[in-house]
């Protein structure tokens, strides 16, 4: 199923990544990418698996740190900003990470109070509550508040790791596989609840996956990552009508197995 | 320090500065010595987890009871129903109550406590950290601005270091108590007497030292746990070798931290 166009705001950049290489060990990972984000957008990054693209959202959201290059998001240099600067910035981004990352120790409430009771002061019990089960009622597992993680289907997992991140209501999602390892009626669903929380919470999305109808139905706009660098990018359209035996491999295995 | 490579035009050669074992054990000490001073950097700085600390002071403290109190128990037992014999043999049965206070109180208790707590404690936190850590549990804590070496390392190491010392003195009571049952019925030594004897044989030094000790056995037992646990990688095969790594590395440095102390209090003695 197609993604419906919406209105993207082109001037207002919210991540901006200039000449980012990383590597590890000897293996170069990431090769000089060059990548903008825009208000309201989500975007797509394809590529094989092991190519860096869960390294590059890694590095976005601070978890790693580039070898070289420049990543701006919100406006903050995030190699150079301090601890206590990094930490506020990360309350401006949700990240859903592939395993889901639940606290198995904890109920799903406790998972999502866990960031809420950290980095909000002075909310009630009342207002965490009532926020809590918002967030749940958006991901459609209110009833699901007091199993603990093990209790729950792959796709729950992946509904509260979603409901995590929103419970700070950030500004940018980053999403790492979010339909791995999902039957193709959940991953459809998790696809539906993308374009929902870009809708509903305005937020502006990358969406890092090898899953084609994954990329068709939440991407605005994809991008192609290629031996360390992003080769192309545009609508699922203009990306798969290229010639690139590379890409159309990728093509290929995903809809014609 | 770090493992150098060379390029020789066709494949990287690996450089290391001594050899390839020392390398990687100096780097080792490295880190640990790192996660040491991070340790004491993060403990003494907002915020304190207070509720985590309670949870874990739980964890280690009351779900260690069990076995601590059969252990214990029985060690009293047959510590006294062993060390009979000898004393019978040279007229000295009736000293046995002060035998066994001294044994306990100084060596017994402290190791014994530490050795569990080693295998129960240290090889639970290995695991539970490695598991969080492959599973990206510990990045998922730190993308949402919460500091995961506070939440999960310094709460555990204040507990174990907080509550090896408490079950230490517990231990104590409990074999004291299963030397009592011992020696009551061979000797028919009462209660009071059986007390008054025990505390007359050990001295404050005796009882200091020991929670001393401990408090550096529940240090060494956290730390350990902790730090295997947070470097733990290569997926499962990695959680159950932090388990395993950290019961070994916990029961071996304290062995080595008995023998320090023993020095340190017979010089003090």
């Amino acid at each position: 199923m197609q993604k419906e166009k919406r209105p993207i705001d082109l001037n207002n950049k919210v991540i901006t990544i200039r000449g980012l290489k990383k590597s590890f060990d000897e293996l170069d990972i990431l090769r000089g990418v060059d990548l903008d984000l825009h208000q309201s957008e989500n975007l797509v990054v394809l590529g094989r698996s092991g190519t860096g693209k869960s390294v590059l959202i890694k590095i976005i959201s601070g978890l790693l740190k580039p070898d070289e290059g420049y990543v701006n998001v919100l406006g903050q240099e995030v190699a150079k900003i301090s601890g206590r600067e990094l930490d506020r910035l990360r309350m401006k981004i949700g990240f859903s990470f592939q395993n889901s990352a639940l606290y198995d120790s904890m109920t799903v409430r406790e998972n999502l109070e866990f960031p809420l009771v950290r980095n909000v002061r002075n909310m009630t019990r009342g207002q965490t509550d009532k926020l809590v089960e918002n967030v749940l009622d958006a991901v459609g597992l209110l009833r699901a508040i007091n199993q603990m993680p093990s209790e729950l289907s792959g796709g729950q997992r992946k509904r509260i790791g979603i409901a995590r991140t929103l419970i700070l209501k950030p500004e940018i999602m980053l999403y790492d596989e979010p339909t791995a390892g999902l039957d193709p009626i959940t991953s459809m669903d998790i696809n539906n609840l993308i374009n929902e929380v870009q809708e509903r919470f305005n937020t502006s999305s990358i969406i890092i996956t090898h899953d084609l109808t994954c990329a068709r139905a939440t991407g605005d706009r994809i991008v192609m990552l290629l031996e360390g660098q992003f080769q192309y990018q545009g609508t699922f359209e203009e990306i798969f009508r290229n010639d690139d035996p590379r890409v159309k491999a990728f093509y290929n295995y995903n809809f014609t197995d | 320090m770090g493992i150098k490579k060379e390029d020789t035009g066709k494949n990287t050669v690996d450089r290391y500065v001594l050899s390839k074992r020392m390398d990687r054990m100096f780097l080792e000490l490295s880190n640990v010595y790192a996660f040491v001073m991070r340790f004491f950097k993060e403990a003494f700085l907002p915020p304190y987890e207070f509720r985590e600390i309670i949870k874990q002071c739980y964890e280690v403290g009351v779900k260690s009871l069990p076995l601590i109190s059969l252990t214990g128990f029985i060690i009293g037992i047959v510590f006294t129903n062993q060390s009979r014999p000898s004393l019978t043999e040279f007229g000295a049965a009736s000293w046995l109550p002060s035998l066994i206070s001294i044994a306990i109180v100084r060596a017994l208790a402290p190791l014994v406590t530490a050795i569990i707590a080693a295998g129960r404690v240290s090889s639970n936190i290995g695991a539970e950290l490695g598991s969080m850590k492959v599973t990206e549990q510990i990045d998922a804590m730190e993308v949402s601005a919460t500091n995961p070496f506070k939440f999960l390392v310094v709460t555990r190491v204040l507990a174990t270091t907080l509550m090896i010392p408490t079950l230490m003195m517990y231990t104590i009571f409990v074999a004291l108590m299963g030397a009592y049952v011992n020696v009551n019925q061979n000797e028919q030594t009462s209660f009071i007497t059986y007390f008054i004897q025990v505390f007359d044989a050990i001295s404050f030094l005796d009882i200091f030292s020991s929670v001393i000790k401990s408090f550096v056995f529940g240090f060494t037992v956290g730390i350990v746990g902790c730090y295997k646990g947070y470097h733990s990688n290569k997926g499962t095969e990695g959680v159950g070798k932090a388990a395993n790594s950290a019961v070994v590395t916990a029961m071996f440095l304290i062995f080595i931290e008995e023998l320090l102390a023993l020095q340190i209090i017979t010089a003090l003695r």
